[in-house]
């Protein structure tokens, strides 16, 4: 393996789409940590949520396809993604793919045959573990002094625990820690890894808000400014149904909604350009004006 | 020499796949064997005389019977052949069930099979000798060690019996756990009540001599003279001059030390006697909480203790006692629950173990008997009970049902009730095992009469919710998912077998399972006793168990005790290593090898040789195949014996090749 931190980067579809900021704060704050990423070349759809309902070889060769274009690159140390989907994807076929007979079948269905060479890792994950927690803090610059977050990895980031290999898959801390480190004050949280309907997001918009809704209620109960997440979906859910929650369920929540890697960047001194705070839907203007404030009477 | 065969039936268990008239055929033709024939069941009381009349009729002189695993009749069938008056070592046994027809269908191989262990059996028996059992003296002294409930009813028993018992605890008080129940199940009485009075027998019992803070260091010997050593730990305090009076406990200004008695629930003084009837009745300093241990600086123990019985100095002093027999009654602890992060693995100070709740119930218990959560001490009006936490849990590996959790879980939810009226319990629960005596009318109560709600179904999360704890589950009767708001979660937690049971069994040279249960000699029809003579079991130390059954089997022990010291004399196992002084050089490997320290040195007209002590020696055989010189031989197993077998089998198939 390199010394190098450079990656075999999979954005996955949302990145170019509904969550273009976690994308683009992601490539920031990468660069930001010495990370280098490099875009695995003609990369396709993961399979997401549909294909692997429909048959495991199929969803295993659209994951697959991707890891044998990684493999090509040269002196990377892991295929990264930012997606937690996209990362369950990955994951699962590399899984599967350990067993010849399955690895054979899928290579039928792919111009080139996936040597699972990689290990996949969220982005999350890669600067846990490559960068550490320690090493984020000397390079803060706007420490998030006062800012409580709730701290929220939905349900497919660390499960099932035997494939994400990641954290606690109960309890999970690890964007916790890094929030610590530029100065946030993570709340309890303990819906952390709960679902958010993402699944019904268009079928059963009823059950997003009643899930997503728990969310919302608990980290306002538990004294969150703001949640923070790392899953597109989730962030999605929460952020731009927000209003469509607070009428169903009654409610007057104005909880803004971020990436982790947006309050990385932040913290980090990163343009508010290529974090792109203002695709928020429940905008954070108020709340981050207000933290010097916070900061300043905290220290005073 | 004249042999006899006999090829059992075993009903269809042999003769459903093994064509056993042809297997009694082919033995007859074989050299020595004067007579062969089979029968239905040879160890019926028919079966046993056909033997016996075969044996004095042709004038045999020694006997083959084919048939099970001599662990299950190798005994019998040595009787029958002692009563038609041979050696009883003039004897041989060949598996033909569990080697042969239970592991196979085809009968031709089968049958081959059967044949050639017979004839293995005759080559063996041919090479026989008589051999006779030594008789040596009972120690009729008995170690019971543990103190819980099992334990205490073993040591009375016995000591009742007029024996002598040393009882070994590893805490400063006996009880175990019992003594921290607040009630027992299914007639709601005071456990510390009922158990209190037998406490204090076993205190005041002439017969029993009690080693509390104490814990088995060694064990050497064997059946009828064990010699233990036993380490008495150090309390800090001349308990023989410590009257129990308590002002120590109210001058030690170290207050907040852990509680193990109370489960941790609550804190303690530094030096502390864990419970109002703690027998017995003495203090004793946890030196990792004693501000003296921690810089040296207090000394109020010291100074207020009106029989100056504080010896900060004190060390451990080990004590060696002989025994003919030995009780272990160590009981159980439960399993580490926190592995459970969907509860909260514990994070959340309102989800607690059954044993803790069985505290807070309590009279002597840190909350006074009144129910109050650790959380903030308010009075809980909702209380979820969680049942099968470590237990039938394949994913904590698990898999095993605890047993009594059904039951105290039942019990607590009428306490609940009693000590709160206006409150409602919750169980969620995946079956009632209740099959014992009153059992299932009691869990019937619980649910009838005291309107506690059961839901049949897991819980997949608890988590904090403002001042309550959620619990989510699904009703798998109802087919829906349930959340229930909670003042406090109890955990009914599965048992394990007690800390520090697996060294314990390898120092008693006992088998022990992968979830520290000691192992019994037969799952059915020795349930009490071990694999080694005079190690006998009682309690949960066996496996999770109720009072009722933990109490039986400590009695039960108790029996097995009085009977082996029924006898003044034992007789010991011939098949033992025997040396060959001429062939011997005192090389000393087989002395080694012995896991037993059973071989000693000898000196003999100035050369080293070694020597067996015949009552030592568990005939393992390790020595036999480590000597070079073939000096040392195991009665019963020597070379020549194994020798033959193998090679009329390899004969055979030379013959067939």
């Amino acid at each position: 393996m390199s010394t190098r931190l450079r990656y075999a980067y999979y954005p996955g579809c949302s990145g170019l789409g509904t969550s273009k900021e976690y994308d683009t704060s992601t490539r920031a704050v990468c660069q930001a940590l010495g990370m280098e990423l490099v875009d695995i070349p003609d990369w396709s759809c993961c399979g997401s949520s549909p294909a692997h309902t429909v048959d495991h070889r199929l969803s295993s060769a659209l994951a697959g396809r991707n890891l044998a274009l990684a493999e090509m690159l040269e002196d990377v140390r892991a295929i990264i993604t930012p997606c937690p989907s996209c990362l369950t994807n990955l994951k699962t076929a590399a899984v599967r793919i350990r067993k010849p007979e399955f690895a054979a079948e899928v290579n039928r269905l792919l111009d080139k045959p996936v040597r699972n060479t990689l290990p996949v890792k969220s982005v999350l994950q890669a600067i846990i573990e490559d960068v550490g927690v320690d090493a984020v803090r000397p390079k803060v610059f706007k420490w998030l002094t006062g800012l409580k977050l709730a701290p929220y990895y939905g349900c497919i980031m660390n499960r099932p625990p035997e494939i994400m290999e990641f954290d606690d898959h109960e309890n999970p801390v690890a964007m916790d820690q890094l929030m610590e480190a530029v100065g946030a004050e993570p709340v309890a949280f303990p819906l952390k890894v709960e679902c958010c309907g993402a699944s019904y997001g268009v079928a059963r918009r009823d059950i997003v808000q009643t899930l997503s809704g728990k969310l919302l209620d608990m980290a306002a109960l538990n004294g969150a400014d703001a949640m923070v997440t790392a899953c597109p979906l989730c962030q999605m859910n929460l952020d731009l149904r927000q209003d469509q929650i607070n009428s169903a369920n009654k409610t007057s929540h104005n909880m803004p909604v971020f990436y982790f890697t947006q309050l990385l960047g932040l913290a980090l001194g990163i343009g508010e350009k290529d974090l792109g705070l203002s695709k928020l839907c429940v905008s954070p203007k108020a709340l981050l004006d207000s933290l010097e404030a916070r900061a300043e009477r905290k220290a005073g | 020499m004249k042999i006899g065969v006999f090829v059992c039936h075993c009903g269809s268990n042999i003769a459903g796949t093994v064509d056993v008239v042809k297997v009694a055929e082919a033995a007859k033709a074989m050299p020595e064997v004067a007579f062969a024939s089979d029968t239905m069941y040879a160890c019926s009381e028919p079966g046993q005389e056909g033997i016996v009349r075969a044996i004095k009729e042709k004038g045999l002189d020694g006997a083959v019977v084919a048939s099970c695993t001599p662990r299950m009749h190798g005994p019998t069938f040595m009787r029958t052949v002692a009563r038609a008056g041979l050696n009883p070592y003039m004897f041989e046994m060949a598996n033909i069930r569990e080697h042969v027809s239970w592991i196979g269908k085809d009968k031709g191989a089968n049958t081959r099979k059967a044949i050639d262990l017979v004839r293995m059996a005759v080559a063996k028996l041919a090479q026989n000798k008589p051999l006779y059992p030594k008789s040596f003296a009972i120690n009729k002294r008995v170690m019971v060690i543990g103190g819980g409930v099992a334990g205490i009813q073993a040591a009375l028993d016995c000591a009742d019996g007029g024996l002598e018992v040393v009882l070994v605890e590893k805490t400063t008080s006996i009880g175990g756990k019992m003594a921290k129940l607040d009630k027992t199940f299914p007639t709601v009485d005071c456990s510390s009540c009922i158990l209190g009075p037998k406490m204090v027998d076993v205190a005041q019992h002439p017969n029993i001599t009690l080693y509390a803070n104490a814990e088995v260091d060694d064990v050497f010997g064997y059946v009828g003279n064990y010699q233990v050593e036993i380490r008495r730990k150090a309390t800090y305090v001349d308990w023989k001059n410590c009257t129990g009076c308590g002002a120590c406990m109210e001058k030690c200004p170290s207050k907040k030390s852990p509680d193990p008695f109370n489960e941790n629930v609550g804190k303690t003084t530094a030096i502390n006697i864990p419970f109002p009837q703690a027998i017995p009745k003495k203090a004793a300093i946890d030196r990792a909480s004693c501000i003296r241990f921690k810089t040296g600086k207090c000394g109020v123990c010291a100074k207020v203790c009106p029989t100056k019985c504080i010896d900060y100095e004190q060390q451990d002093v080990m004590v060696t006692e002989e025994v003919g027999a030995i009780i272990t009654a160590t009981g159980y602890d439960l399993m580490d629950w926190t592995v459970y992060g969907e509860y909260g693995a514990g994070r959340y100070p309102d989800v607690i173990t059954s044993l803790q709740y069985e505290r807070i119930l309590s009279a002597s218990g840190p909350t006074g008997g009144h129910i109050k959560r650790p959380s903030d001490g308010k009075e809980p009006k909702t209380v979820a009970f969680i049942q099968c936490v470590g237990s039938r849990d394949k994913s904590v590996g698990r898999p095993y049902c605890s047993g009594f959790c059904c039951m105290y879980t039942a019990k607590q939810a009428i306490l609940t009730k009693d000590h709160i009226p206006d409150s409602q319990s919750y169980v969620f629960y995946m079956d009632i095992r209740a099959p014992g005596k009153m059992y299932d009318e009691f869990t019937r109560r619980t649910m009838e009469e005291y309107g506690a709600q059961y839901i049949r179904g897991r819980v997949s999360m608890v988590y904090p919710k403002g001042d309550k704890m959620i619990v989510r589950g699904a009703d798998t009767l109802a087919g829906t998912q349930v959340e229930v708001e909670a003042d406090l979660v109890v955990l009914a937690v599965g048992a394990e077998g007690a800390a520090g049971s697996a060294q314990l069994a390898e120092k008693l040279r006992i088998s022990y399972d992968s979830y520290g249960f000691f192992m019994e000699g037969h799952p059915k029809l020795k349930p009490v006793e071990t694999n080694t003579a005079g190690v006998y079991l009682a309690g949960c130390a066996q496996g999770p168990k109720d009072i009722p059954s933990s109490v039986a089997q400590g009695s039960a022990a108790a029996a097995k005790v009085l009977g082996l010291f029924s006898k003044d004399q034992l007789q010991s196992d011939p098949q033992v290593a025997k040396v060959d002084l001429k062939r011997c050089v005192g090389c000393m490997k087989c002395a080694m090898t012995c896991p037993f320290g059973a071989i000693k040195e000898l000196e003999q007209r100035g050369e080293m040789k070694v020597q067996v002590i015949e009552t030592v020696c568990q005939g393992c055989g390790l020595c036999t195949s480590t000597c070079r010189q073939g000096a040392i031989q195991l009665q019963h197993f020597t070379d020549n014996q194994i020798l033959a077998e193998i090679n009329v089998l390899l004969e055979n198939q030379l013959e067939e090749a």
